[in-house]
């Protein structure tokens, strides 16, 4: 079932039609002045700071451990009916999700109607017993979500738009997203002359608008913070950036305290009142005194007053269990439950390697399946069935069996490409697509999303941290 | 805003004014060897100026000659010295980074750049080459530091914050400066009961000038005095004269300013005591701070601004308790 699909080009090589106003003007490109856009974009980038941080890694100064983001220069576009029905798709798979982690923390009426199994929700390691019963406002939880969405062909030439995962926890990237564009606008300015692309620079507000919106009840002139790990933080870039962006403070735990059931900031003129934090932490380290107890990025008795309604977490505390790998095969029935609706959005079919007879199947033909772990992330802790060898799927079989709960399996999809600038020239990479969904009093977003590449050849691993670049990402309004 | 923020925003603008001063000393030393003197006061000239940086035993521990190459690498690149100008440029900017949301762009672009341009530089041999040059864009780039913050930002907490670290850095970096001047040039208490200077007069107008020099006051003590170059005149303009703006008396003049914009609930002793250092130059004479003698004078001083960086610590950046 590996039919190749570009999203410039069709099978007979022929320009798309939503590609040919930028195909027309490449082609008009010297290829000097490309590669000297590209030196431009690189010094741009690094001047800025754009850069994402490599744990116990040295740069090429020998400066530290922050790394460029390679960028590319095609776009990726994206036709306007194709997102008009892409988006429609994520609001409906964003409400539904929300309001399953709404029911499994309080009724569970899923469960009872026997449509998720209970024991995977509440044995799973992501399901939080201390959110049971905890109103939130608004009965959302994950207020900002990334949707992983692939493209893949098929025999008759077609492409169907694929939700791979959803990431319902802190998702990152969307500074990337913003500011590609903003590059892309400074080198290319003539290109959005003849193109009429959708902008993205209003994320920053919508933001603000969804974080100030699920504020406690009673508070109206809300004091929204971003809380960060900190600048050795992979994604502090993204977390400095934001909050600059919406012109609210930028905190670290050790800038967080609790009294009399408040959370306060640390201020020069003595403690401030926080009522929403936008938080770039993970659970486990938000309260030492209610997770990880060595945890110093986070603000004791957060949990406390987080429960009694007095501080709004975004995203909320539990989030998780939603996204979590072993659950991605039921969302198609929430949305035919919650909502009732039949999804916009397909899922990728995907075996279960904790059910007898997918595991079966599973063992039977790793050569042919990306197997994954369920908590992983990053394209850590993967097989790649086809392009792995011997040696690696015999390895991974043993881990497999040992712990068979523990993975997922899904047919190897063939990713969409699209032409990518590298070494030898332009040549097809494949992409993904992760748009980013808010929901506060609606569910929104800007068009499009950030778009990652697989820079190596024949790679599907488009994360960063394994050398995947981005790209900017253009719905065409129609 | 945040105490965290003040506390980053405080040590970025310290540093970068440190990598300044660091220059400037490192220069005028460099100039001053460059003069026909003996090997011996060109090694006195490296020892005081190590010795007023607190650096003699770090240096030493380094077991290298006391000469112009040694010292002015290991004030310029080394990276174990946390007053080098390496490690000055890299705290500033890991500071700015810390606080990149609270800072304008363009200020944020100059930190990062000082700091990507300075390692290409060193990486180049820009230094070796022309070491005056080098010394000069490193005070460049902290002018533009400046230029940019006060170009750019919005005249609140953030950038008050900003202008007490300046210049209560600069006040401490000028008098150690003029301290290890006076210091080297007479091997021991230049002024004072019972001193006074032996030199010749064509020694001592090369080393008051490159003080002058050092300080980028060379011009403005001939417009100030239209005289020779007289020592306790260059004391004078270094240390009391409100319009030299790298003087004590403008450096704490700022310094006062700027803690009464941020002042809160706790800070009222932090500042009447730095009122009383500024008050201390406003009215103070310079045969009278002559007379106690210069280097017990500047190391009370030294000490009352060590007190000041301490007590706006405690009150604004990271204060103990809730």
């Amino acid at each position: 079932m590996q039919h190749p699909f570009d999203e410039m080009h069709d099978a007979a090589r022929g320009v798309r039609p939503h590609y040919a106003a930028y195909a027309r003007w490449l082609a008009e490109q010297p290829p000097d002045a490309m590669r000297a856009r590209r030196e431009e974009a690189e010094v741009i980038f690094r001047r800025v700071g754009i850069t994402f941080a490599v744990y116990g890694a040295k740069d090429e100064d020998g400066a530290g451990t922050e790394r460029l983001i390679p960028f590319d220069l095609i776009p990726r576009v994206i036709p306007g009916d194709e997102w008009d029905r892409l988006e429609r798709g994520l609001v409906q798979r964003v409400t539904a999700l929300n309001r399953f982690i709404g029911d499994v923390y309080h009724d569970r009426e899923i469960l009872k109607a026997g449509l998720v199994p209970s024991e995977a929700v509440l044995r799973n390691s992501q399901y939080r017993p201390e959110m049971q019963g905890v109103p939130v406002p608004g009965g959302v939880y994950s207020h900002i979500a990334g949707i992983d969405i692939v493209r893949a062909g098929h025999a008759d030439g077609s492409g169907t738009y694929y939700v791979l995962e959803d990431n319902l926890r802190v998702p990152s990237g969307v500074s990337y997203m913003l500011e590609n564009r903003k590059m892309m606008m400074r080198l290319f300015p003539d290109l959005f002359v003849r193109n009429r692309v959708a902008p993205v620079a209003h994320y920053p507000d919508l933001l603000l608008e969804t974080l100030r919106a699920v504020a406690p009840a009673g508070v109206n002139e809300p004091a929204v913070v971003v809380l960060t790990p900190g600048m050795y933080n992979s994604a502090y870039f993204e977390h400095a950036f934001l909050a600059q962006q919406m012109g609210i403070e930028l905190v670290e735990g050790q800038d967080l305290f609790v009294r009399d059931g408040f959370v306060y900031m640390r201020t020069t003129q003595g403690p401030k009142r926080v009522d929403v934090i936008y938080r770039r932490v993970d659970d486990d380290f938000l309260d030492p005194s209610a997770f990880r107890p060595d945890s110093t990025l986070g603000c004791a008795g957060l949990l406390d007053v987080y429960r009694n309604g007095n501080i709004t977490l975004c995203n909320a505390i539990g989030t998780g269990i939603a996204d979590d790998k072993s659950i991605y095969p039921y969302v198609p029935r929430m949305i035919e439950f919650y909502l009732g609706e039949k999804p916009i959005l397909e899922n990728v079919p995907t075996w279960l390697c904790r059910e007898a007879d997918d595991l079966r199947y599973v063992l039977d033909h790793l050569s042919e399946l990306v197997v994954k772990e369920v908590h992983g992330a990053g394209g850590y802790g993967m097989l790649v069935g086809p392009a792995a060898t011997r040696a690696e799927i015999e390895a991974f079989r043993a881990a497999l069996l040992a712990n068979p709960a523990n993975y997922i399996a899904q047919p190897t999809l063939s990713l969409s490409t699209c032409p990518t600038y590298v070494e030898q020239g332009v040549a097809p990479r494949h992409i993904d697509l992760r748009p980013f969904v808010l929901s506060g009093r609606e569910v929104q977003m800007v068009p499009g999303g950030l778009t990652r590449v697989a820079l190596k050849e024949g790679s599907l691993v488009v994360n960063s941290s394994q050398g995947g670049g981005t790209k900017d990402t253009w719905v065409l309004e129609s | 805003m945040l105490s965290r923020t003040a506390d980053h925003l405080f040590w970025m603008a310290r540093y970068m004014e440190r990598a300044e001063n660091t220059a400037r000393m490192l220069d005028v030393n460099y100039q001053t060897s460059l003069l026909p003197q003996s090997a011996d006061m060109a090694e006195q000239g490296w020892r005081g100026l190590l010795s007023i940086s607190e650096l003699s035993s770090l240096f030493g521990q380094r077991g290298q000659p006391v000469d112009a190459r040694h010292v002015m690498d290991f004030m310029v690149r080394d990276e174990g010295n946390l007053s080098s100008i390496w490690s000055c440029l890299r705290a500033a900017r890991e500071n700015a980074r810390a606080v990149r949301g609270t800072l304008t762009t363009e200020v944020w672009e100059t930190q990062n750049q000082t700091w990507l341009e300075f390692n290409r530089l060193l990486k180049d041999g820009a230094f070796e080459r022309d070491p005056g040059a080098f010394f000069e864009w490193v005070k460049f780039r902290s002018h533009l530091s400046r230029g940019v913050t006060v170009g750019t930002m919005l005249m609140d907490e953030a950038l008050h914050f900003i202008r007490i670290g300046t210049f209560l850095e600069r006040a401490d970096n000028t008098a150690r400066l003029l301290d290890v001047k006076f210091h080297a040039l007479t091997g021991g208490e230049y002024f004072g009961p019972g001193g006074n200077g032996k030199e010749s007069h064509e020694v001592d107008f090369y080393h008051w000038s490159s003080i002058l020099r050092s300080v980028s006051g060379f011009e403005v003590y001939r417009k100030v005095y239209r005289n020779v170059i007289q020592p306790e005149k260059v004391a004078e303009l270094l240390i009391l004269r409100p319009d030299m703006p790298r003087s004590l008396a403008a450096s704490m003049n700022e310094v006062v300013a700027n803690l009464q914009l941020v002042a809160n609930q706790h800070s009222a002793e932090t500042l009447r005591r730095a009122g009383r250092l500024q008050s201390d130059l406003r009215y103070g004479r310079i045969d009278e701070i002559l007379m106690t003698g210069l280097h017990a004078y500047l190391s009370q001083f030294l000490d009352r601004v060590s007190d000041l960086g301490v007590g706006i610590g405690r009150d604004f950046l990271v204060p103990l308790a809730a």
